[in-house]
């Protein structure tokens, strides 16, 4: 009798714990660009298909700057949701990851990523995100219809790219996009450039990050802010090119009103919502370099999924799992059949389509033949946030390369001491 | 001659109202035109009528907008707005009564107090650290604390100058008549307020309404969404959808507007002896 | 205008102190000492002290005067306070110039008088987001409004916003058409409050110049400085307009303080714009207190 009662009494204990043990729900933090929403969207799906007892509801929030100060004020004060999505690289870094993020080193699915994106998000042995999306390209988006039509090679050096633009003005379309109404987009020529520094400046990640080399009077990186110089000053960008926005910058692109478009292949997941049908009439070439012997390209690790250290109990190990299964070849099937990829998958044994966009192969080819070279914000955990501005102050004629070189060099010293790095 | 007068300045008073409706009015029936018509005819910004009239169709696709978030972002912007003037109103006119009235050292004190805030920008993330430490973050109740210590200022400055018109006899009579400093308040000075509260209630409403910054930081979550936030979003997320940009500002004018026609009589008559004086 | 006749006599101190500290009891302060102590005294206080430590959110070193060092020799700030300056002397000095005339106009008996108070009044009632959206597609270099109106008369048309010489202004402009409302109903309270005998008077004497010169503009004095005090701190304190229709841009062009300090917050350089925010408030306090002083003493001479 009285064995009776206690295995009720146990019963009546344990029954609500399991059954509050049923469903675990779990917010996940991404910021609300429509590819990637729609990436995660599809993920989060699917995993909840598979495990009906974990629920994930998708939070979004602004992306660019603004998102960047949500998600560190949020891990500040402790008010993070259970997991997010965020940049891997120095963005990652100014978390204060070791401080907020769950190490997820010991994890097994580690071993299903990729060897290069592990650096990308770790700080000393540990590591805390894994790979969500692909991986994508910085170079110039062409317009494969007007190549064609002014009968033009695919330039391998910066004095060939000069040539193409020439015949390109002359048959009365712009040369090259500038879409200053969105700053983020006026990057390009400075990050995309990477692949160059370092064939010119070998090891400059290393330097730069020790307060050894500056872009200033390195000529190598300083090549890139005398890019866009150059394009201000041969007139090379279309009309009304200072407020013009990414999205409509992408139409003129896809209606070849404009040839090129230093841009991130990320775009191309834009262009096939909007254009579905121009989309294959883009090309990619990587940015071209001094030396059309050293022609390369620079690759964008794709951004991380992480677990922030207030996640605790159930709700971790729901979130653990969820990242097992972002960190699987299943996952990344999930991604394609949801987004067009927009580079190779950073998940071992992961494949892309045949049908992946003529884009993505012209990048695919480039990495396959061993020509990459991650970005300078993969290497280096200094990012100094004003280059934006300096670029288009640069591309619409106040300063020059060179002032705007030092100028960045200035807001990169206050990056560095805002991480508390040795040396600076 | 004096007709000739009479006529130039019928002349210039047309010119003016002209001028008038162009500057003021056609910004409006911009917004109104392009919330009418469809994604493609928006996007290119032309000044003409819809090839389609699309308008109640464009707000009624902003209203339903991921589950009827609009509704939601509407209420919370209500319950922020009346809440918080609720609050700036009552506070405000304690300070101002008892400042105007006894003019001390202690209320130069408060009144420069009052002036730093109107001048320093609120600082946002000691803030949240001390809305954390009360645990109000992320709460509605939190974010109306805030918005009614940042607008006190204002509200306090114009009350107090509006407390001056108002006769000391009066507060005498009270006093004789044998009422406490509680009854004196909130029967008799506050009523006599009420033309400078009405101009407090229009103002600050408006600012607290129109506010996205303040949300934005202290009340983030999807569930905490306030209208100008829903703005935002659709700025990020559909930068090709002015179609559905401009129906959201209409959604979001639309409160505002109905205080102020509401009110609108009024204010006037509240600056009149407030804000003028300064 | 009725306070200045009612002062001098309630000045009078009739009360007993007595009476005076138990009707205006310190009580009334409280509930608002409380709010304002709590949600602005005690962040502001925490500021300053953040503003002289390298402040991650994460934790705070304490490294003195080296955040204003850096804010001083940020080399945008002299194009950032050159800005500030400019678009608060335009904003201030054009709202005073403009709705002066407007409110007398507003207050001259037209037919449509209430319309136009209505209408004037519109841009105050959206938000700072709506009027960007609205102005940057209107001020859209090739196909907006603007332009398109320019070119059908046969005038330039300019790139409004993406002009580097030219954005701060048009920002400004959009500026003064959102203000303009305030304003104009300010002089509109303060033309209403003269008392008629003044206009009575000076309609013997001549025509409607005479009344604008002798009566409306030294009447409506208090009105003029209530409007350049109001839209003068508004203009040095300005974000949000700026913010939703150049971002500062392009370039830094358009860049004044606060989107300066706002863009170093975004960087996660929190003592630094922290920093910052207290050089503006030192800034506005040695401008606005003597502007401040000099118009009560002008007052006084009324």
């Amino acid at each position: 009798m009285r064995k009776l009662l206690f295995s009720v009494l146990l019963l009546v204990l344990l029954v609500p714990i399991s059954m509050a043990q049923d469903t675990v729900t779990l917010t996940y933090l991404v910021d609300d660009a429509e590819i990637n929403l729609t990436m995660n969207q599809a993920l989060v799906d699917e995993f909840m298909a598979q495990n009906p007892d974990v629920n994930i509801i998708v939070e979004t929030r602004p992306g660019g700057a603004e998102g960047d100060n949500i998600v560190k004020t949020r891990l500040a004060t402790d008010d993070m949701t259970d997991i997010f999505f965020y940049n891997a690289g120095s963005l990652l870094q100014a978390l204060n990851p070791a401080q907020t993020l769950v190490d997820i080193s010991d994890q097994p699915f580690i071993d299903n990523i990729v060897e290069s994106f592990i650096p990308t998000v770790s700080q000393g042995d540990a590591i805390y995100g894994v790979p969500t999306g692909t991986a994508m390209g910085g170079g110039i988006l062409y317009n494969k219809a007007v190549y064609e039509d002014l009968g033009l090679e695919i330039p391998t050096s910066w004095d060939e790219f000069v040539a193409n633009n020439e015949v390109i003005a002359e048959a009365g379309i712009a040369p090259v996009m500038a879409t200053f109404g969105d700053t983020w987009t006026s990057q390009l020529f400075v990050l995309a450039d990477y692949y160059n520094v370092e064939q010119g400046a070998p090891g400059f990640a290393e330097q730069y990050t020790n307060n050894e080399a500056k872009y200033a009077d390195t000529p190598a990186a300083l090549a890139g802010f005398e890019y866009m110089q150059q394009a201000y000053e041969l007139g090379w960008f279309q009309q009304d090119y200072a407020t013009e926005g990414f999205e409509p910058g992408l139409a003129l692109l896809a209606n070849g009103e404009v040839a090129h478009y230093p841009m991130l292949t990320f775009a191309l997941g834009t262009m096939e919502t909007n254009f579905p049908d121009q989309v294959n009439d883009i090309g990619f070439f990587a940015l071209p370099g001094p030396d059309a012997e050293a022609n390369g390209v620079t690759i964008w690790m794709p951004q991380g999924t992480y677990i922030p250290q207030t996640t605790e109990g159930p709700q971790l190990e729901a979130a653990l799992e969820f990242l097992a299964f972002i960190a699987s070849v299943e996952g990344t099937e999930v991604i394609t059949s949801a987004v067009a990829p927009q580079g190779p998958y950073l998940i071992e044994g992961a494949t892309l389509p045949d049908t992946v966009l003529p884009a993505v192969q012209d990048l695919a080819a480039y990495i396959d033949a061993g020509n990459s070279f991650p970005a300078l914000e993969f290497l280096s955990p200094i990012k100094g946030p004003n280059l934006e501005q300096l670029m288009v102050s640069v591309g619409t004629g106040q300063m020059t390369a060179q002032e705007a070189a030092e100028n960045y060099d200035f807001d990169v010293e206050r990056q560095a001491q805002q991480l508390g790095l040795p040396g600076w | 001659m004096t007709i000739r007068n009479n006529l130039t300045r019928t002349l210039i008073d047309i010119i003016t109202l002209i001028v008038v409706s162009i500057v003021f009015i056609v910004p409006f029936v911009f917004i109104f035109l392009t919330a009418s018509k469809t994604q493609a005819e928006a996007a290119m910004f032309e000044f003409s009528l819809p090839s389609q009239f699309r308008l109640l169709e464009n707000l009624w696709e902003v209203i339903q907008f991921r589950d009827y978030r609009m509704v939601l972002a509407l209420w919370n912007s209500f319950l922020l707005t009346v809440g918080s003037v609720l609050l700036i109103v009552i506070l405000a006119a304690g300070v101002a009564f008892v400042v105007q009235r006894r003019n001390d050292r202690m209320a130069s004190l408060v009144s420069t107090l009052m002036l730093t805030g109107l001048i320093i920008p609120p600082a946002v993330v000691p803030t949240i650290f001390v809305l954390q430490e009360i645990g109000l973050y992320k709460t509605l109740l939190g974010l109306i604390f805030v918005e009614v210590s940042i607008q006190l200022p204002f509200a306090v400055l114009i009350l107090r100058a509006f407390m001056a018109s108002i006769p000391r006899e009066i507060d005498e009579a009270a006093i004789i008549d044998g009422s406490s400093p509680w009854q004196l308040f909130f029967y008799v000075i506050f009523p006599l307020l009420r033309p400078a509260i009405i101009t407090i209630v229009v103002v600050s409403a408006v600012v607290i309404y129109n506010d996205f910054t303040l949300p934005l930081y202290f009340l983030p979550g999807s569930e905490n969404v306030t209208a100008q936030l829903t703005l935002f979003s659709f700025i990020s997320q559909f930068s090709s959808r002015w179609d559905l940009l401009f129906a959201d500002v209409i959604i979001i004018t639309i409160p505002p507007l109905i205080m102020y026609i509401f009110f609108q009589r009024e204010i006037v008559a509240g600056l009149t002896s407030g804000a003028v004086k300064g | 205008m009725t306070n200045k006749n009612t002062l001098p006599t309630s000045r009078k101190k009739k009360t007993q102190p007595a009476t005076i500290s138990r009707m205006y009891s310190y009580w009334f302060y409280l509930p608002a000492a409380i709010v304002f102590g709590v949600f602005f005294l005690i962040p502001t206080g925490l500021a300053f002290y953040f503003s002289l430590t390298r402040w991650t959110l994460f934790d705070a070193t304490f490294i003195g005067l080296e955040n204003y060092e850096y804010f001083f020799r940020d080399p945008q700030l002299l194009t950032a306070l050159r800005n500030t300056f400019i678009y608060a002397i335009l904003t201030s000095g054009s709202k005073v110039i403009i709705s002066l005339p407007l409110a007398l106009l507003l207050t001259s008996g037209l037919r449509l008088q209430s319309f136009f108070r209505s209408v004037i009044f519109f841009p105050v009632l959206i938000s700072a987001v709506a009027v960007g959206i609205t102005f940057s597609s209107l001020m859209q270099p090739s196909d907006g409004l603007i332009n398109l109106a320019l070119e059908s008369i046969g005038l330039p048309q300019p790139d409004w916003l993406g002009d580097p010489d030219l954005a701060l202004y048009s920002v400004i402009m959009i500026d003064i058409w959102k203000g303009i409302g305030i304003a104009t109903l300010i002089f509109i309270a303060g033309i209403t409050s003269i008392p008629t005998e003044y206009f009575d008077a000076a309609s013997l004497e001549g025509g409607a110049w005479v009344k604008f010169r002798h009566v409306i503009l030294p009447l409506s004095r208090n009105a003029t400085f209530t409007v350049i005090l109001l839209s003068f701190i508004g203009g040095l304190r300005t974000f949000e307009i700026v913010w939703t229709t150049t971002r500062g841009g392009p370039g830094f062009a358009s860049d004044v303080l606060t989107s300066v300090i706002y863009k170093q917050y975004q960087a996660g350089f929190y003592g630094l714009s922290v920093a910052g925010n207290v050089v503006l408030f030192i800034l506005i306090m040695s401008l606005v207190y003597p502007l401040m002083r000099f118009f009560n003493r002008m007052e006084l001479e009324l």
